[in-house]
């Protein structure tokens, strides 16, 4: 078991407030974008930048380092906002996201912004994405890993399981794959538009390591992502259970605000609440 | 160059034999496969290193991004499977993946067009040339013969990006002799001429050389250009064609819409507009055959390169 301090938890905490003003003040400016899948994986993404990745910021093509897919590309803002904050670009550079001549495109773009480590936009791309950069390591006898999220709306995509196929049949246990399981996808709840129960099932059936935890919090995340490193011969599979939109009341579990921005009223609104959770810290 | 007669020879065998040549001297190049290793002779590559060929099943999205994550990792990866499969049935896998990325994501594709045979329409792709061309920053290149298909492997490796190579499960004329040099963006003036042009890729090539011993015959002299790389087009040898012999045909198996004709009338338009002709697939699904026999039936044949070059010269005014 990693040994997980209150102080840890609580700078974890703070950080996570910082990414979600972040997204709620991108995607208000951008009056577009996809603020709550962004925030549903807001804590596995603080986890994952400010405590497991080993990446560097002044060298973000360093070739050990831990890669991170964000299969579901909708939600960048949440993986812009953790670059910015790791220091790979300017934090002003966010208010950048979606516009003209930006760095910061509307899905990720490979090659333009730094610590971007792949292009999603289209569903159900990353994990293959990921096996390959699996398999890539494992081929190099290299120690670091690959970390991959993906939507639950994104367990629709067929190409999905041909890839969690091929990372077991190569017993790929570099690999984690986060699912964030918001219950929501675009135009409705995912049991409603294609139902995915048993899903924990399903993954275990392709014979893949399988947890279920509470995506928002930390000590889970941590100890998910510490089994996941001892588990050897089979990839993870973490089944994060979230709230599309978590952080702001009037967003959570809405299915509206999948694809749609806060009005300048919202905003404040928005703002104020996620200060009173930055002070309650 | 005239015509024949020449070896009948496989792409597909020339392909694998030029893989595992370039394993061997370069430890990064890996290939993936879609349960068709065997029939597109990817199967070798696989004997010869092991660990570096990955079976993926029939799951060509998944082999295309799983390409794009080795190479975004450092590898060059070959990605191989039957035309209809590597292209639309991927199409946005590769756009998104593998172009939008840039990754040194090389797709090799046999069973390209007509000639696939009896299997029928289902697998006879003749629209792949048009997807791929489409698309920003791919590299396409349609080599005439078996030699040039081991170059096009020996140069996709080369450069930086990603490439779609299509060629045949039909036998062909081989054409092209190993010594020739080769350049991906480069097209080959086979046969000089001043006439008229014709300018073919793939197995029409060795179509344009018989059109054009025939035309010979009546003392036109025709150009014969081998087309093999389609994107980037080389329009500046395009150019001086239109020039120097006034008129041009194309000849593809694929079909006339978006094919090499369309991609050598918007070059030439903007340049040097000179009577066209198109030979090549006429919007319409193939159908079961053998491969000649489809060809004859679908008009891709040495009579209608010489009709198309006729009818060319004639609009322009001349008869020779
Ligand atoms: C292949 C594909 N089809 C459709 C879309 C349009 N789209 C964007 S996001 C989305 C729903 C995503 O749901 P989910 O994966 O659950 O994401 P999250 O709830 O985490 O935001 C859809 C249908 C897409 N991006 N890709
Ligand atoms: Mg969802």
């Amino acid at each position: 078991m990693v040994d997980v301090s209150e102080e840890l938890i609580r700078g974890l905490k703070k950080k996570a407030v910082t990414l979600r003003k972040h997204i709620i003040r991108m995607t208000h400016n951008a009056q577009s974008g996809h603020p709550g899948g962004s925030m549903s994986a807001c804590d596995i993404v603080t986890a994952l930048y400010f405590q497991v990745l080993r990446v560097d910021p002044k060298k973000p093509q360093w070739p050990d380092r831990d890669r991170f897919v964000l299969s579901k590309g909708h939600a960048c803002p949440v993986w812009y906002a953790a670059l910015a904050e790791r220091g790979f670009f300017p934090v002003d550079e966010l208010m950048t996201f979606r516009k003209i001549n930006s760095r910061l495109q509307g899905h990720p773009e490979l090659g333009t912004t730094p610590g971007v480590e792949n292009a999603a936009g289209a569903e159900g791309q990353g994990l293959s994405f990921s096996v390959g950069l699996s398999l890539a390591a494992r081929m190099d006898h290299k120690a670091w890993r690959v970390y991959c999220i993906l939507g639950d709306g994104e367990q629709d995509v067929g190409q999905t399981w041909e890839a969690a196929m091929a990372a077991s049949k190569y017993g790929l246990d570099n690999l984690t794959a986060f699912i964030d399981r918001n219950g929501i996808q675009q135009e409705g709840r995912t049991e409603d538009i294609m139902p995915l129960e048993p899903l924990a099932e399903k993954w275990e059936a392709f014979n893949w390591h399988v947890l279920t935890i509470d995506g928002h919090d930390f000590r889970q995340i941590l100890a998910a992502i510490d089994e996941a490193h001892r588990t050897k011969g089979r990839p993870t599979a973490v089944i994060a259970r979230t709230v599309k939109g978590k952080g702001v009341s009037f967003m959570e579990n809405k299915i509206k605000y999948h694809g749609a921005a806060t009005s300048d009223d919202e905003l404040k609104l928005a703002l104020a609440e996620l200060d009173a959770q930055e002070a309650a810290v | 160059m005239t015509s024949g007669p020449w070896k009948m020879e496989s792409q597909r065998t020339y392909f694998g034999k030029a893989l595992i040549e370039l394993g061997r001297r370069n430890p990064d190049v890996v290939v993936v496969g879609a349960d068709t290793t065997e029939s597109i002779k990817t199967i070798d590559f696989g004997k010869a290193f092991p660990d570096r060929l990955f079976q993926l099943g029939i799951a060509e999205p998944n082999m295309i991004s799983v390409a794009a994550g080795l190479a975004a990792a450092g590898k060059i990866a070959f990605a191989a499977t039957y035309s209809v499969f590597g292209s639309g049935h991927t199409y946005n896998v590769i756009r998104q993946n593998v172009a939008y990325t840039n990754l040194n994501v090389k797709i090799f594709c046999s069973h390209a067009g007509l000639t696939v045979g009896p299997d029928g329409a289902t697998h006879q792709i003749n629209e792949d040339i048009a997807l791929m061309r489409g698309i920003p920053r791919m590299t396409v290149l349609v080599p005439a013969d078996g030699p040039e298909t081991a170059k096009c492997v020996d140069a996709a490796a080369a450069m930086k990006g990603p490439v779609y190579c299509r060629f045949s499960r039909t036998n062909v004329p081989t054409v092209t002799s190993t010594e020739d040099d080769f350049a991906i963006g480069r097209a080959r003036v086979v046969r000089d001429g001043s006439d008229v042009t014709l300018i073919g890729c793939g197995l029409m090539v060795a179509r344009c050389l018989e059109a054009a011993d025939r035309l010979d015959r009546d003392g036109v002299e025709a150009r014969v250009i081998n087309l093999s790389t389609v994107k980037p087009l080389d329009v500046a040898t395009i150019d001086r064609a239109a020039r120097e012999t006034g008129g041009i045909v194309t000849a593809e198996e694929h079909t006339i819409v978006h094919g090499i004709g369309s991609a050598i009338a918007t070059a030439i338009a903007a340049n040097h507009p000179v009577p066209m002709g198109f030979v090549g697939v006429q919007d319409v699904f193939g159908e079961s055959g053998e491969a000649e026999e489809l060809l004859r039936k679908y008009g891709l044949t040495a009579e209608k390169i010489v009709d198309a070059a006729r009818d060319v010269m004639k609009r322009r005014g001349r008869t020779r």
